[in-house]
């Protein structure tokens, strides 16, 4: 028994921490070294990604959009994507690395995955096709919507109000049907 | 086949004319003209004998009950790989979700994975970064606890309206077990983790998608569990066997599933899941992120679209369930008038923290149209708010967190159907 453990278990080896291990933090920690231009990327991207999520990662049928939706957000229909949404550089470069091409996932190189990202990043417009990702700039890029987040502010917003003893009896004077179900399912037989 | 199962079939003939009378033939009980036939004439299974206990090492539920399934929805997802089903809540009772039906979430699929092949990684900020079998963790002290799972998005296609005609449809992403597992802390002590307050666990499943998501070390060390069983027996393949993790009164998402390996970390690791995904859209373009808890949230399942009053006027059980991810369930309003009137219901039992709790209303139905609605309460004191009150507050875009009231209207037919009212 260890310092009032169980001792169960075994040491982890290194080579299985850095199997498994593969996180990137926002600031770039778990990053392996290695880089990938946007021209490198169109290719690698048309070969491994451009069947579902278009050419210019635009997305094919309902295959996730990638690319544009700037300013969109507050519409009735935010198109939410790469550029227009996400906060982290970080997010893409694990997210390709780990669980794309959907199907074939954890097949890609470090290399691959820096210029996939560059690539992704030109089809947002936030680059030129110059652009070469690597690990040395890859923390100094910032993301068109990272300050449009904030913490769950429910318990402020929303909590105080909706805590009150609720009203039983003559509540409102009249109710109307205002929607009905646009989607009718029926039972199987 | 058994003898008395290949028999023909006087009562195959029957059971067909059972279920083409099903509609009536509770109703009819009361009004029945001449002896019942069912009564009075000796029956094949009061007569023949049964299936034999060799029949079944392990059983389905009965044919007659082949309707209560999982459903999915096709045209919600691009791939039923990365897709949901819902729980068919309208079709069961009490509080326990049965495993077979109850509802699948995955990103890229249900994975096959042995206990043989099992391995679980605990890492990052820790003295001793350790990999245990599944064996191992069996040996760890364990707890048994029921708690709800509620997929972040259920009820989710309903913010911008009235869409899906049934309680299974609009809040079958549940599912409600007994869960027998380690706590973390055990684990994360077990590794000597550093477990100061400002410090993260980041977890991540076996799978293709990882699921990977960050916990701060306060819930890590409350009541997070590393789950083996569930039900009293093990996790079902698609529900993360042989090991899940189980976040009480958070959303779905964070319950990762064919857990393999949990990092220390000293911040969120911002993943995918919680960037992309699960973070929740203002009205003026700004999201909410980390936004875990599920909170208050009820449904009447039965009248409901998919259970409809076929008995007529009279004795009527309103039925429903309410849940809580900040605690117990303390109350149930149900309205029959669409919110203009309310009395309290009553709960099936005491409700457990974090877990779905049954209420019921019996009612003598006057055969008149009723807009049926309930209203939760917890122990904090939070009302279930109105779908207008979360739109106020939030718009219509967060897709996830609806636990807006439901209204259901029943017609003079018994007919329900999913409403929005003013």
């Amino acid at each position: 028994e260890r310092d009032g453990a169980f001792g169960l278990g075994r040491a982890a080896h290194a080579e299985e921490l850095a199997a498994w291990d593969v996180d990137v933090l926002p600031d770039g920690r778990g990053l392996p070294e290695g880089a990938g231009d946007v021209f490198t990327g169109e290719e690698v991207f048309a070969a491994k990604c451009a069947s579902c999520h278009g050419d210019f990662a635009e997305g094919v049928d309902n295959w996730p959009v990638l690319a544009g939706g700037f300013d969109t957000l507050a519409d009735k229909d935010p198109v939410k994507t790469v550029g227009s949404y996400w906060p982290y550089l970080s997010t893409v470069w694990d997210y390709v690395h780990r669980s794309m091409p959907f199907g074939e996932a954890g097949t890609l190189t470090a290399d691959e995955t820096y210029a996939i990202v560059a690539y992704i990043l030109y089809s947002n417009d936030l680059v030129d096709d110059e652009f070469e990702l690597s690990s040395e700039n890859f923390a100094e890029f910032e993301m068109y919507n990272k300050d449009g987040f904030v913490i769950d502010d429910r318990p402020d917003r929303e909590y105080a109000d909706w805590s009150a003893e609720p009203c039983m009896e003559n509540c409102k004077d009249e109710v109307k049907i205002t929607m009905r179900s646009v989607f009718l399912v029926s039972e199987p037989p | 086949m058994s003898d008395a199962l290949s028999r023909p079939s006087r009562r195959a003939f029957l059971k067909g004319s059972a279920a083409m009378a099903a509609g009536t033939v509770a109703g009819a009980a009361a009004a029945q003209s001449g002896p019942d036939p069912l009564i009075t004439e000796l029956q094949d299974w009061a007569s023949y004998t049964g299936a034999g206990v060799d029949e079944t090492p392990y059983g389905m539920p009965i044919s007659f009950e082949s309707h209560v399934v999982r459903r999915n929805v096709e045209w919600l997802t691009a791939s039923p790989i990365s897709s949901i089903n819902f729980t068919p809540i309208h079709a069961l009772e009490g509080t326990i979700t049965p495993q077979g039906c109850a509802f699948e979430r995955h990103h890229s699929g249900a994975i096959e994975l042995s206990k043989q092949d099992y391995r679980l990684m605990i890492n990052g900020l820790v003295d001793r970064p350790l990999v245990f079998t599944y064996a191992d963790i069996e040996r760890f002290p364990r707890e048994n606890h029921v708690y709800f799972c509620e997929c972040a998005a259920n009820t989710g296609m309903e913010w911008a309206g009235a869409q899906l005609n049934g309680a299974q449809f609009t809040h079958g992403m549940i599912h409600n077990m007994e869960y027998t597992g380690v706590p973390l802390r055990t684990l994360l002590k077990e590794a000597g983790a550093d477990i100061s307050a400002d410090k993260w666990v980041y977890v991540e499943g076996a799978d293709a998608s990882s699921n990977g998501r960050s916990i701060p070390m306060e819930k890590a060390l409350d009541d997070v569990l590393v789950a083996f069983k569930a039900n009293g027996e093990a996790l079902r393949m698609e529900h993360g066997y042989p090991v899940r993790l189980v976040v009480p009164g958070w959303e779905g998402n964070m319950w990762v599933k064919w857990l393999r390996r949990i990092e220390v970390v000293d911040g969120p690791v911002e993943s995918r899941e919680e960037t992309s995904k699960y973070t929740d859209v203002y009205e003026d373009g700004t999201a909410r992120k980390w936004t875990w808890v599920m909170d208050a949230k009820s449904v009447i399942t039965s009248p409901s679209p998919q259970m409809p009053i076929t008995h007529g006027k009279g004795p009527l059980v309103i039925s429903g369930l309410a849940w809580s991810g900040h605690g117990q369930i303390t109350r149930v309003d149900v309205s029959r008038d669409g919110g203009i009137t309310w009395e309290t219901a009553r709960l099936g039992k005491q409700g457990d923290t974090k877990a779905l709790t049954r209420f019921y209303l019996d009612v003598d139905w006057d055969g008149a149209p009723m807009l049926l609605q309930s209203r939760a309460m917890d122990e904090t004191g939070y009302v279930q708010p109105t779908k207008a009150q979360l739109r106020d507050s939030r718009g219509e875009n967060s897709v996830y967190h609806n636990n807006c009231i439901q209204t259901w209207y029943v017609n003079e037919q018994g007919i329900a159907e999913n409403v929005e009212v003013s």
